[in-house]
């Protein structure tokens, strides 16, 4: 009983992280209506980034997010007003390609300069938790990893209902000729969705990265997790994604307590394949 | 003076056909002006190539004694040229409030933007009524209101409103003609894009006739009849 409470926790912990996993390419599904293939790849890319930030100024994963979040902010916006911009009208394999592109991109640059050598964020607060009872723990990091999945996508909630700038973006995503016509300039828009987009994946790849180990092949991972929960949730909606999450994380988590860790993965993906039968349009879709 | 709105010769096209050819016309500050035509004259087109959402091959197109052809449209909205689309094209998942607030998004409507939804909520009470509502909801009617309320917010110069009555009951256009004549009061100069022949003339000061692509036909509607005008409209 105890440890199908201790895999329920941490099913839902993990879950929250991987809503933030997926918020940003739902984001952009919902928004620029692109699937950014490497959405998984620049999650990896910033858990290299963090790496690359904590071996030069000493600093552990969680000041790495200074600098972290910035770059990704910064690569999103770029690669989109750079590449995808220029291709958004000629229907959906385009940008499909570029984003295929990068994620073939990210992975060789990583692999050249980090090698297929295994890595990790160490902090000590891996090896920390919270004992709840005699047998029931809270391990800290998954604590913090989900607090952080669940804490951007509200966020990120607020920022699109009270801002200028986020209302824009869901003006655009709902009629982007009408956006137009309201003065907003979509390219602009799109590229700052993007930088968005990019920063969630900054911080959910920081979580990951001290979580897991990690490669630079990791990103079809990443992708797939983002996949479902987009997915499951329904396109757009960021309150399905968050349900998503937590639903996608008790699955793999519990699933793979019961029937044995082997089976983690394939469980996860019997849930999504379930939704696609019997609610292909996701939970919250609008 | 100069007009306000200078339209020059403009030939604009969807890929090999021609929607627009060298079409002219302007409009004096302050002035109601209506361009005329059936579905199809090339009337919504020439109106995005004012808004900028559509480049035209040819031509140019004047506002506020600037040479606009060609500006992106947020720059065009900036400079006070506002416009309301047909249908109203308002955004369905956001509020009738978050519309009208995304009118004043340009940094010269920001500032103001509590005065004028004060403003657009005493010319359309309903809009406050209705505030938290997803405009999504709203029947034609209502989303017209707030699509003019919406184009308000960006404290325009010129207003175009594209196919203002098209589907509605006539209660409801009487309503909003009204409006619009009550904003141009107010100093706001309109042009009206219309297929109502006889609402169009009754309520601007010039009018421009259109046919496949081309004007036809103008004049102050004072001189021009019904009868040359229905000859012109349906190319007879």
């Amino acid at each position: 009983m105890d440890a199908i409470i201790q895999s329920i926790i941490q099913g839902l912990l993990l879950g929250g992280l991987y809503a933030g996993v997926g918020i940003g390419m739902s984001m952009i599904f919902g928004i620029v209506q692109i699937t950014n293939l490497a959405h998984g790849d620049f999650l990896v890319l910033a858990s290299f980034v963090s790496l690359f930030v904590m071996g030069a100024l000493g600093l552990n994963p969680f000041l790495s997010l200074i600098i972290v979040i910035p770059v990704m902010f910064f690569i999103g916006y770029a690669v989109q007003t750079t590449m995808l911009n220029k291709v958004l009208t000629r229907g959906a394999e385009p940008p499909l390609l570029i984003t295929f592109g990068f994620s073939i991109i990210i992975q060789n640059l990583l692999l050249y300069y980090f090698t297929a050598n295994a890595q990790k964020l160490s902090t000590p607060l891996l090896l920390k938790s919270i004992a709840v009872t005699d047998n029931i723990r809270i391990p800290i990091m998954y604590l913090i990893s989900c607090l952080a999945g669940v804490v951007i996508i509200l966020l990120l909630s607020v920022y699109m209902r009270v801002t200028y700038q986020g209302k824009a973006i869901r003006a655009t995503s709902d009629d982007n000729d009408a956006a137009q016509l309201m003065g907003v300039n979509i390219k602009r828009t799109y590229g700052i969705a993007m930088g968005i987009s990019m920063m969630t994946a900054g911080v959910t790849g920081v979580m990951i990265g001290t979580l897991f180990n990690f490669y630079p092949s990791s990103g079809s991972t990443y992708l797939i997790i983002a996949f479902a929960v987009v997915v499951i949730g329904g396109i757009g909606s960021i309150n399905g994604t968050l349900v998503a999450g937590f639903i996608f994380g008790l699955a793999q988590v519990v699933g793979g307590q019961i029937l044995g860790a082997t089976y983690q993965q394939l469980i996860g993906y019997i849930v999504l394949l379930i939704m696609l039968i019997f609610r292909p349009q996701g939970l919250f879709s609008k | 003076m100069s007009a306000l709105l200078k339209v020059e010769n403009i030939d604009a096209f969807y890929g090999d056909f021609q929607a627009v050819q060298q079409a002219s016309f302007e409009v004096d500050e302050k002035k109601i002006v209506s361009v005329i035509g059936t579905n199809g004259a090339g009337k919504t087109t020439l109106m995005k190539v004012i808004g900028g959402t559509l480049a035209a091959r040819g031509g140019k197109v004047w506002f506020a004694d600037r040479d606009i052809t060609g500006w992106p449209t947020y720059k065009i909205v900036e400079l006070g040229l506002s416009q309301v689309p047909e249908g109203g094209k308002v955004f369905a998942r956001m509020s009738v409030m978050e519309n009208l607030i995304m009118g004043s998004y340009t940094p010269r409507a920001r500032s103001g933007a509590k005065a004028s939804l004060e403003r657009v909520y005493e010319l359309f009470p309903m809009l406050k009524e209705k505030a938290g509502q997803a405009a999504g909801s709203l029947s034609g009617g209502q989303r017209q209101m707030v699509a003019i309320g919406r184009a308000l917010m960006s404290n325009p110069r010129l207003i175009c409103f594209d196919e203002i009555s098209l589907g509605l009951a006539p209660t409801v256009i009487k309503d909003i003609y009204a409006r619009i004549r009550q904003l141009n009061a107010e100093g706001i100069t309109i042009v009206l894009v219309e297929q109502d022949v006889k609402r169009s003339l009754k309520t601007c000061e010039t009018a421009y006739i259109m046919l496949k692509g081309k004007v036809v036909l103008s004049g102050k509607s004072k001189d021009l009849t019904e009868d040359t005008v229905s000859k012109a409209y349906f190319g007879m």
